[in-house]
C-alpha cells in the first residue's frame, strides 16, 4: 500500500496521546493508593494538554486524507458495520472525557461521586479517568481494526496489528510521560521509567512476532485466479492505459526493496532499542536526566513514524495483480 | 430478486477498447458530473475509467495465447466494499443488485478500495469521491431510449458481441443460459466476494480422431487389397468382400 502521511500522523499522534492519558491516570491512581507521591492539579492539567495537543494535531491530520473534509461528519453513520465509522465517533469522544478530565484537575474540581462499599470514595477524576482508559483501549482497538478488518490484506488481517497498535501507542505515550515527569521534576521517573521500557520490549517482541508472520504469509490470490485462466505462467502485457490511474498510485509504495528494508532496521532500532537504552539510562543517572528522557521520546516518536510507514508499504493489495505492467 | 450483471466472453474479445471508450464518452457525460482527465496531452497523464482492458500472455513461446481482458467492478454479490464504508455512500440496491456510490454522501476516505480485491474502484481525482461502474444505471431504466438501446454503453459498443448483459438470477436469462452452457466462471473466488459478473473461458473447437478411425471400419484386415475377392459368379458378403 502506498504510506500516507496523513494516516501515518492520526495513528502515531493519537496513539501517543492515548498513552500519556492513560499514564497520567495511572499516577493519579497510584497517589491515590498511596503508592507513588501524589500530584497537584497543574501536572495533571499540564499533562492533559500535551495529550490534547497530541490527539487534535492527529486528528487535523486525517482530515487530509479525505477527499472531502466538510463531509466528515457523515462518517459517524455506519458505526453498525464499518470500523472506520467507529473510529470516527471514539475519537471525540475520548477528547472530550480527556478534556474534562483535565479541566478538573485545573480547577481542583474534584467532588466525591458515589461510595462504594468498603467505603471507597469515587472521585469525580478517578470517573472521568476510568472511563477515558476504556475508552482510549477502545480507540486502539477501532484505529487498529480499520486495518485488521480488511482481510484481502494480509499482512494486516491479524490480531497482531491490535496488539501492536495498542503496545506502540502505549510504549510512546509512557516515554512521554516519563519525560514530562521528568522536567516538572515530579518524583515519578523511576516508576514510569520502568513501564515504559517494559511495554517498548513487549512491543519489540509483538513487532518481531508480526514482522515473522508476515514474512511467512502465502497470498490468497494468484495471476491464475485473477483472470481464471489454469496456466503456470502468465505475463500482464498490458494493464490497459500507459498513464496514471488511481490503482497504480494508491496500492503501492513505489520504492526499491532496499529502502523498505532500510526502514524497517530503522523503526527497529529507533522506536524500540535506542528508547530502552535511553530510558535505562534514566534510572541510573544521578543527575536530572530530562534531556535525556526527551531524546527518548522523540527517537521513539520518529521510530514510530517508520514504523508506520513500513506497516503501509509493507500491505500487499491483491489488486496489484492486474497492475503489473505498462503498456 | 434480480441481480443484473455482465457476462464478458473471452473466446470473442479482440482488445479493442472499443468498451473502454464508449464507457468512459457514456460516463463523463452524464448528469453525474465528468470522469476527469489530469494533464490529457502532458507527460504523466492520469485519469478516471471504469473499464479496463487488459491484456495477459498466458504460455511460453512458442506456445503463447494472448488474452484481453476486459475489467469493471464485478457488482459483487457480498460486496466488501460496502460495509467497510463509513458515512453508506458504498451501497448495494435491492431491487437489482447493481452496487453503487453516492457522489453527495461519499467523503472521499478511499476505505471501500482498499476493501475491494479487483482493483476497479477510482477515486476521481477532480470531485474528489470514489467512483465505479454503474452499469450504466442512467441508461437501462431510461424509458426516453428504444427498449433495445437500453443496455450499458460498453454492451452497445462491442463489436464481437463478447459482452452479454442481463439479470444472472434468472436461469432463462441470455446471461444464466451462457454462463451455464458455456462454463461461465468468477473471479477470485477465494475471497467468497461472489462476483456478479462471470466470464466465459476461451476455447477452441476441437475434434477427437482415433488411430482406428482412421481407417476404413469395413476393413478387417486392415488392408483393402488383401480382401478376398472371389470370382463375380460365387456368393459374396456385404462388407467383407472387396465388391
Ligand atoms: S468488484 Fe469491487 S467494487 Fe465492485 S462490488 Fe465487488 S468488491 Fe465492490
Ligand atoms: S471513499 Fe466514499 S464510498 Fe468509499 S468508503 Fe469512503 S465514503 Fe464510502
Amino acid at each position: 500500500m502506498h504510506p500516507a502521511f496523513s494516516v501515518i500522523f492520526l495513528t502515531t499522534l493519537i496513539g501517543a496521546g492515548q498513552g500519556l492519558f492513560i499514564a497520567l491516570f495511572l499516577v493519579e491512581s497510584l497517589g491515590l493508593l498511596g503508592m507513588a507521591p501524589m500530584q497537584n492539579g497543574t501536572f495533571f492539567a499540564l499533562g492533559i494538554l500535551a495529550s490534547l495537543i497530541l490527539l487534535g494535531l492527529g486528528l487535523f491530520a486525517s482530515f487530509f486524507h479525505l477527499g472531502r473534509p466538510e463531509r466528515a461528519w457523515r462518517t459517524a453513520t455506519k458505526w453498525r458495520t464499518s470500523w472506520l465509522s467507529r473510529e470516527v465517533i471514539v475519537l471525540p469522544a475520548f477528547m472530550g472525557v480527556v478534556f474534562l478530565y483535565g479541566l478538573a484537575h485545573w480547577l481542583n474540581f474534584n467532588p466525591t461521586l458515589f461510595t462504594l462499599p468498603g467505603d471507597r470514595a469515587v472521585l469525580a477524576t478517578v470517573a472521568l479517568g476510568a472511563a477515558g482508559t476504556l475508552l482510549a483501549v477502545a480507540l486502539y482497538v477501532s484505529t487498529a481494526m480499520i486495518y485488521a478488518a480488511v482481510k484481502f490484506l494480509q499482512e494486516w488481517h491479524s490480531p497482531l496489528t491490535v496488539v501492536n497498535y495498542t503496545v506502540l501507542g502505549a510504549a510512546s505515550g509512557f516515554t512521554l510521560a516519563t519525560a514530562y515527569a521528568a522536567w516538572s521534576g515530579a518524583q515519578l521517573v523511576p516508576v514510569l521509567a520502568s513501564i515504559a521500557i517494559v511495554l517498548t520490549l513487549l512491543g519489540l517482541g509483538t513487532r518481531i512476532a508480526s514482522l515473522i508472520r508476515n514474512a511467512r504469509i502465502k497470498p490468497k490470490s494468484t495471476l491464475q485466479t485473477a483472470i481464471g485462466i489454469k496456466h503456470p505462467r502468465i505475463v500482464q502485457k498490458s494493464q490497459g492505459f500507459m498513464g496514471g490511474s488511481f490503482n497504480t498510485r494508491e496500492f503501492f509504495h513505489h520504492k526499491s526493496d532496499g529502502f523498505v528494508r532500510a526502514v524497517k532496521w530503522i523503526f527497529l532500532i529507533a522506536a524500540f532499542a535506542i528508547p530502552t537504552v535511553l530510558l535505562a539510562v534514566s534510572l541510573l543517572m544521578t543527575v536530572d536526566p530530562t534531556s535525556v528522557l526527551i531524546a527518548a521520546a522523540l527517537i521513539q516518536y520518529l521510530g514510530l513514524i517508520a514504523e508506520r510507514w513500513f506497516f503501509f508499504a509493507q500491505a500487499n493489495h491483491p489488486q496489484n495483480l492486474y497492475y503489473q505492467s505498462v503498456s | 430478486m434480480t441481480q443484473l450483471a455482465l457476462v464478458i466472453d473471452l473466446n470473442v474479445c479482440v482488445g479493442c477498447q472499443a468498451c473502454v471508450t464508449s464507457c468512459k464518452e457514456w460516463n463523463t457525460s452524464g448528469e453525474a458530473g465528468p470522469l476527469v482527465d489530469l494533464r490529457p496531452y502532458d507527460a504523466d497523464p492520469t485519469g478516471t475509467f471504469f473499464n479496463r482492458v487488459q491484456t495477459f500472455e498466458v504460455g511460453e513461446y512458442p506456445n503463447t495465447e494472448t488474452v484481453h481482458f476486459p475489467k469493471s467492478c464485478l457488482h459483487c454479490e457480498e460486496p466488501p466494499c460496502v460495509p467497510v464504508c463509513p458515512t453508506g455512500a458504498s451501497y448495494k440496491r435491492e431491487e437489482d443488485g447493481i452496487v453503487l456510490v453516492d457522489y453527495d454522501k461519499c467523503i472521499g476516505c478511499k476505505y471501500c478500495s482498499w476493501a475491494c480485491p479487483y482493483g476497479v474502484r477510482e477515486v476521481d481525482a477532480k470531485r474528489k469521491v470514489m467512483t465505479k461502474c454503474t452499469l450504466c444505471v442512467d441508461r437501462i431504466y431510461d424509458e426516453t431510449l428504444p427498449e433495445w438501446d437500453r443496455k450499458p454503453a460498453c454492451v452497445r459498443a462491442c463489436p464481437t458481441n463478447a459482452r452479454l448483459f442481463g439479470d444472472v438470477h434468472d436461469p432463462d436469462s441470455e446471461v444464466s443460459t451462457a454462463i451455464r452452457e458455456n462454463g461461465g466462471y468468477q473471479l477470485m473466488p477465494e475471497w467468497g466476494t461472489k462476483p456478479a459478473n462471470h466470464y466465459l473461458p476461451r476455447h477452441k473447437t476441437r475434434i477427437t480422431v482415433r488411430e482406428d478411425e482412421l481407417e476404413r471400419s469395413d476393413n478387417p484386415l486392415r488392408i483393402d487389397s488383401k480382401l478376398p475377392k472371389p470370382d463375380r459368379d460365387e456368393p459374396s458378403l456385404d462388407d467383407v468382400t472387396s465388391w
